[in-house]
């Protein structure tokens, strides 16, 4: 069994899903060319739930999540994220992405931007914040995310947790309804790890609606209220993390944990 | 306890380099005299610049500054040295006003004043005007430049391609200024119109009733203004243009205009949208499958035909256009270099925090695209500015244009390497100063690995 996520005690107080649809995806497919990459894909997340995604590598659950805010483009069935339905409509598409907030797994700073940059360009940009206000914001986010004292240094210049925390802050300085994390501790070395973990539990405790792909089934024990297990393009299987970890009912489910918390 | 295990109970302290590899003598046992090879090559080396020196220095240093004609310069050079083999500085010091100018009159409102005999009334030194917009020409990119430059130069910066041209041919001022009422025109329109007319429908208004203004409109209401407050210059033709100002002309208009147009063109090459693909690819393979040369003479004799019968469209702005089109098509490749060498998670990220197209590009892409092409961009401005030297085949007075016609009086008869020593200097100076501002660039914008 992997170790936990984080060895404090998480405040559940907030965690709480509502009724309200944040986002529904109906019978939703994808194609690379000729290749079926996501099949008939049925999801309803409901706002406060905290989702993760789990599979094998090329089970399509990076391309699912990059569908929701249209960094890849489906070919069939409908998505719609808080109200909006995604469609070929550039100002319908921008408006879904500056409320959804996507951390990646190479963070996808600004390199020639201060990180202080980072954090208000969005909201300054797109939002029409004042300056001073989203500089405000962003030291919020900042501190928030427990790197306050690095504002005006530049991307190149933090290690990798400090810059993946750094474009968390980024996403919530646009105060997004949904975040979306896209394998957030992938490329980070162990003693890392935690920190982003860490700030992605305080950010789950506050009540965010989050998808997460990730490998930290510590994480998705603790604080996912959902694992959806993807294989070959498809939901095989959901269910709350308890039983999906103790009683996994499909095959490939019991394959794939298996060979992932066997040792 | 294994022989293999180990625990350190102290770290080691930092240790000052062996004397060997430091200090003079270790930098020349390290890089001049490694090993016999080595040493051999050093010494050859300094025998070859030795030998190149000697015959360089005497010629340069040695030289004769005062004299009539070549044959007087060898003259004296057989009198006193008992050789030829010297410079004779004595042609710059003739014809260097001419070959900085060309033909361009020192006093504009008195023509047959001359430098060494000005006009009585004249107040302005003479050379007013080019040496004005050189100057002005630095105050306009020095807060494009520099960014401690106080902003407010960049006034400065908007007015100069309309002042430049004014101050250089002369004429009414209300032309330039109309001229740039119509860009504030296509401005105005493209950006308040959107809320009426969408996106696409303010652009297309603009560049209409801009069109139609620079057409119809401007020349009679430049006119109109002219003759109630009438500022001008006295007009200087086209075919004084010459000299050094010749090649910096045409070389600053084309580096300014080129590098618009070749973000234009590398963005439209990376398009989706299939027509505007297409007509940037078929620009840019077709400019860089033409040699320059075939351009200036389409320039010079073969896009009169087109024009309506009866226009004279300036000859210096018709090479002016292409040599920007000629730039602008190498400008847009090496920013597409650039744009290839950002990792797409750059537009990804952009694209998540829901910055749209032209944001995504100015704020994101854009800065760090031409960070990674400066030394392309640069390379490809000094081979603009050098390239500038080919207007001579097709007539026009540059530098090297007016060392012929130098050569064809019969005082300078047959003088050559003085004209090119001359020439080569003033076009090093100018390209040694853009690539030492584009390595200060790259250093400037230096922001941490990656």
């Amino acid at each position: 069994m992997s170790e936990l996520a984080t060895d404090r005690n998480i405040d559940r107080s907030r965690m709480q899903v509502s009724d309200n649809v944040a986002i529904e995806i109906n019978n939703m497919n994808k194609w690379y060319g000729a290749f079926h990459v996501l099949r008939d894909i049925d999801l309803t997340v409901y706002e406060g739930e905290r989702i993760v995604i789990a599979g094998p590598s090329g089970s399509g659950k990076s391309t699912l999540i990059r569908c929701i805010n249209a960094l890849e483009e489906h070919q069939k069935g409908s998505i719609t994220v808080d109200g909006t339905v995604l469609s070929n409509d550039l100002k319908n598409i921008d408006k879904i992405r500056s409320e959804v907030g996507m951390v990646f797994q190479h963070f996808n700073l600004f390199p020639h931007l201060t990180i202080l940059e980072n954090c208000t360009l969005a909201p300054i940009w797109v939002r029409k914040v004042p300056r001073k206000e989203a500089m405000e914001t962003a030291m919020h986010f900042l501190e928030k995310v427990k790197i306050p004292e690095q504002a005006n240094k530049y991307p190149g210049q933090l290690s990798g947790g400090q810059q993946q925390r750094v474009a968390i802050a980024r996403s919530l300085c646009m105060r997004p309804k949904i975040m979306l994390f896209d394998e957030p501790t992938s490329a980070l070395d162990p003693e890392m790890i935690k920190e982003v973990l860490d700030t992605m539990i305080e950010l789950a405790e506050e009540g965010m609606t989050m998808l997460c792909v990730t490998h930290e089934m510590g994480f998705a024990r603790q604080v996912a209220n959902r694992v959806i297990f993807m294989d070959q393009g498809q939901i095989v299987e959901q269910n709350e993390p308890e039983e999906f970890f103790n009683n996994p009912k499909s095959d490939r489910t019991k394959l794939f944990l298996s060979q992932i918390l066997g040792h | 306890m294994s022989e293999h295990s180990f625990v350190r109970t102290e770290m080691l302290p930092e240790q000052a380099p062996p004397a060997t590899s430091i200090g003079v003598i270790g930098w020349m046992r390290e890089n001049l005299f490694s090993g016999w090879l080595n040493s051999t090559l050093t010494v050859l080396s300094i025998l070859f610049i030795y030998y190149v020196l000697s015959g360089v220095i005497p010629w340069t240093f040695q030289s004769v500054w005062n004299a009539g004609s070549l044959t007087e310069c060898r003259e004296i050079m057989n009198a006193t040295w008992g050789d030829t083999h010297h410079a004779c500085w004595a042609v710059i010091k003739d014809r260097w006003l001419q070959l900085l100018y060309g033909f361009y009159p020192p006093y504009p409102a008195y023509p047959s004043a001359t430098v060494s005999t000005p006009p009585p009334e004249g107040w302005l030194p003479s050379y007013f005007r080019p040496n004005l917009a050189l100057i002005l020409l630095f105050v306009a990119l020095a807060p494009v430049l520099f960014g401690r430059v106080p902003r407010q130069l960049l006034v400065v910066t908007a007015a100069y391609p309309f002042l430049m041209p004014w101050l250089l041919w002369g004429g009414t001022l209300w032309v330039p200024v109309m001229t740039a009422v119509g860009f504030a025109l296509l401005f105005g329109i493209a950006k308040y119109g959107q809320s009426t007319l969408g996106a696409l429908g303010s652009i297309i208004a603009a560049a209409v009733v801009a069109l139609v203004w620079w057409l119809f409109l401007s020349g009679p209401v430049a006119g109109l203004f002219a003759d109630i407050i009438p500022i001008r210059l006295p007009v200087v033709e086209s075919r004084a243009f010459g000299g050094f100002m010749l090649s910096i002309l045409i070389g600053v208009v084309a580096i300014g205009i080129s590098l618009p147009i070749g973000i234009v063109l590398a963005l439209g090459r990376q398009s989706d949208l299939m027509i505007v693909k297409t007509l940037c690819v078929g620009f840019i393979e077709f400019i860089r499958g033409v040699p320059l040369i075939t351009l200036l003479f389409v320039a010079s004799v073969l896009l009169n035909y087109f024009m309506p019968p009866g226009t004279n469209f300036d000859i210096i702005m018709r090479v002016m256009i292409m040599v920007t089109l000629f730039a602008s098509a190498y400008m847009a490749e090496v920013i597409r270099g650039g744009l290839a060498a950002l990792p797409k998670g750059q537009y990804e990220g952009a694209d998540s925090l829901g910055l749209n197209y032209w944001q995504a590009q100015r704020l994101i892409i854009m800065p760090q695209a031409l960070k990674i092409s400066i030394p392309g961009i640069v390379s490809t401005f000094i081979g603009v500015f050098k390239d500038t030297t080919l207007v001579s085949i097709i007539g026009l007075l540059d530098p090297i244009g007016l060392s012929q016609s130098i050569r064809a009086n019969q005082e300078w008869n047959g003088i050559y390497w003085e004209l090119f020593a001359f020439i080569a200097l003033l076009f090093f100076i100018c390209c040694f100063g853009m690539s030492r501002y584009s390595m200060w660039l790259e250093r400037k914008l230096q922001t941490g690995h990656r």
